[in-house]
């Protein structure tokens, strides 16, 4: 355990996570949030989980280092900017909030989220966005930079998914399999090439109408600023729109 | 065996569900370190076990004995241990024979005996079968034959330390940052379904074999009656003792490299066959009939290791997690990236393999600072 270095100055806070466990961090976070802090510097941060898990909060959270899983699980309204990689599980079920990544996230990125955004800059691992869902207004949006591993948006619900394959070289064909099984709401826009055969039996594919297209500019437009890329650029490349083609595609498994 | 649950789970916890912590790193130019980063990157994933085990295989360890197989044996009783060694004089001319030296740690409790032994083959023995496959035999014979002995390391040149802690308690308890290795693997572990005590926690481990373990093998009784049929048998009361035997069986035994042990473990899908050309479908259909009992169904992330080689795979869907990164000559493998990143802030490259694609560090294909992703490369 290193000793505790909360220093504070004014709304600012820094925070040296070197040797804290989760429980300790958090409490560090919420009783800088609850003295008023609009922004907190979390540093050396390394595999610390559920970092401002259910926080409700207009701070800004600045992670330098590694967050461990389930980063801003149940996350209710903070901005989270990691300077790094995101592990397993980052946004799971967040409801309202902003989580933006610069690096590359693990597996399961904005599972179960039902609110707030998460935009990461690089590829994800394995079922992103799975069982992401939405009520009425209220809905997640996740951005990848780049491409995903198989199952992305698994079971989906609900909410908005956009792919940008910033990270495909050459040919520039997603390589992810099982691309939405089980999908039965929300939508992904993925940019380039993808197959049929990478699709779930539960998934269509469409041209974006302009509706999508408004939707997307906005997604993006936020996507380039948080990262420094041309929105207009992105823009201009190829996008597919996936969407479920059944409410209820498991409905008759059960039954007779 | 009928004496484990003496020293088995004191939190009296067995069924519990949550996910074990991997970790391994590798010189690949061959250098060797001391345990003590292994030790850091295993601890930082505490949240991942459950303090029911934890373990470490270390390669390149016993240089002074690298022609001797290095046995540890834990022993439940001095007489499993009188008996044991009567069997292990009466097979191998016996060049060392002494306690693993240990120091009082708290959170290891009521601790096996732990002995190590190196040991020579006579030029009589075992005339009609190879060396390794001997070696093989005896352990087989002891583990089966010996009440509460288990032979739980058995091969050159590296040893397995485990038991029922934290990792980073048993490492204490085995006094592990004063070894040193090219090659170390870690295992946190979070018992599910199978007891937690000293013999099952992990590595695993036959000969020079070894491999640690996120997960649960749902083909376990298949693949362990199949393993029978070879000579090995399955005591260690745990799913993951079957990988151990099915290495040793596929790539010592049957010579077959790791692209196609991979496709062996962690099958490819019969969808993704389907498009594969006309003699990858037969030779992948070969595969499945062939060696289909030894398929691993259920979710895992594994670090294989033996001498020279380390190998991260995952199931075929990816159930359970594995990063792997690259700094110069060092591989590493991890359940989790920040683990990597404590020991080496930073690395040339981290990412995560497909499910199913193995990756693999060699001390025959060293890697390079100007060559960061050839490790991936050698996997494909």
């Amino acid at each position: 355990m290193s000793v505790d270095t909360l220093s504070q100055k004014g709304l600012a806070v820094r925070i040296d996570a070197n040797g804290f466990h989760h429980r300790e961090l958090n409490r560090l976070i919420r009783e800088a949030v609850a003295e008023g802090a609009q922004r907190i510097d979390l540093h050396g941060v390394c595999g610390q989980r559920y970092i401002a898990t259910n926080l409700r909060s207009g701070a800004e959270i600045h992670i330098h280092g590694t967050p461990g899983n389930d980063l801003g699980a149940f996350l209710d309204g903070s901005r989270l900017i990691v300077y790094g990689n995101a592990q397993d599980g980052c946004g799971n079920t967040m409801n309202e909030g902003e989580i933006i990544v610069h690096g590359h996230a693990g597996d399961i990125a904005g599972l179960s989220a039902r609110g707030g955004r998460i935009f990461i800059r690089e590829d994800v691992g394995y079922r992103a966005g799975i069982h992401m869902k939405e009520y009425e207004g209220k809905g997640p949006a996740l951005v990848i930079g780049g491409t995903a591993q198989d199952f992305l948006g698994e079971y989906m619900a609900g909410g908005t998914m956009v792919v940008l394959g910033l990270t495909l070289n050459g040919g520039n064909c997603h390589t992810a399999s099982f691309v939405g099984t089980g999908m039965h709401g929300g939508v992904i826009y993925l940019r380039g090439q993808i197959n049929d055969y990478q699709l779930g039996k539960e998934v269509g594919v469409s041209q974006p109408n302009r509706k999508d297209r408004a939707i997307l500019r906005e997604l993006v437009t936020q996507f380039a600023g948080h990262f420094g890329f041309d929105a207009e650029e992105i823009l201009a490349g190829r996008f597919v729109k996936l969407f479920p083609l059944y409410l209820r595609p498991y409905g008759r498994l059960y039954t007779y | 065996m009928d004496h484990w649950k003496r020293i088995n789970n004191p939190y009296d916890d067995d069924k519990v569900i949550d996910a074990c912590g991997l970790f391994g790193m590798m010189d690949t130019s061959g250098g060797r370190f001391s345990g003590v980063d292994a030790i850091a990157a295993i601890s930082n994933m505490h949240e991942r076990g459950n303090g029911l085990g934890g373990g470490f295989a270390v390669y390149g360890l016993y240089p002074q004995y690298a022609e001797h197989y290095a046995f540890h044996v834990m022993y439940l009783d001095e007489a499993a241990r009188r008996e044991a060694e009567a069997l292990l004089q009466d097979g191998f001319r016996v060049a060392l024979a002494e306690p693993v030296p240990t120091r009082k740690t708290r959170g290891v409790q009521d601790p096996p005996l732990v002995w190590r032994y190196f040991l020579q083959m006579r030029t009589q023995d075992g005339q009609k079968l190879s060396h390794d496959d001997y070696v093989l035999q005896k352990v087989m014979q002891i583990n089966t034959g010996v009440r509460d002995a288990f032979v739980f390391s058995s091969g050159k040149n590296m040893a397995v330390f485990k038991g029922v802690g934290y990792p980073e308690d048993i490492a204490n308890y085995f006094r592990l940052e004063e070894y040193q290795g090219y090659l170390w693997t870690a295992h946190s572990r979070f018992p599910t379904n199978t007891p937690g005590w000293w013999g099952g926690a992990h590595p695993f481990n036959v000969l020079d074999w070894t491999v640690v373990h996120n997960g649960e093998i749902s083909s376990y009784g298949i693949n362990r009656r199949y393993l029978e049929m070879f000579g090995y048998h399955c005591t260690m009361q745990t799913d993951t003792e079957v990988i151990a035997y099915a290495v040793d069986l596929l790539m010592r035994r049957h010579k077959l490299p790791i692209e196609i042990v991979a496709d062996v473990l962690a099958a490819p899908l019969w969808s993704q066959i389907e498009r594969e050309d006309e003699e990858r479908i037969a030779f992948h259909t070969t595969l499945r009939q062939v060696y289909g009992s030894l398929l691993l169904n259920g979710p895992f992330s594994v670090v294989i290791a033996h001498q020279g080689e380390m190998i991260g795979l995952t199931d075929r869907i990816r159930l359970r997690p594995l990063t792997a990164a690259v700094k110069g000559n060092l591989l590493f493998l991890s359940s989790e990236e920040s683990a990597i990143r404590l020991v080496s802030p930073q690395l040339d490259r981290a990412w995560s393999p497909m499910g199913g694609e193995p990756i693999v560090g060699s001390l025959d294909r060293p890697l390079g600072k100007r060559e960061p992703v050839a490790a991936a490369l050698a996997a494909t």
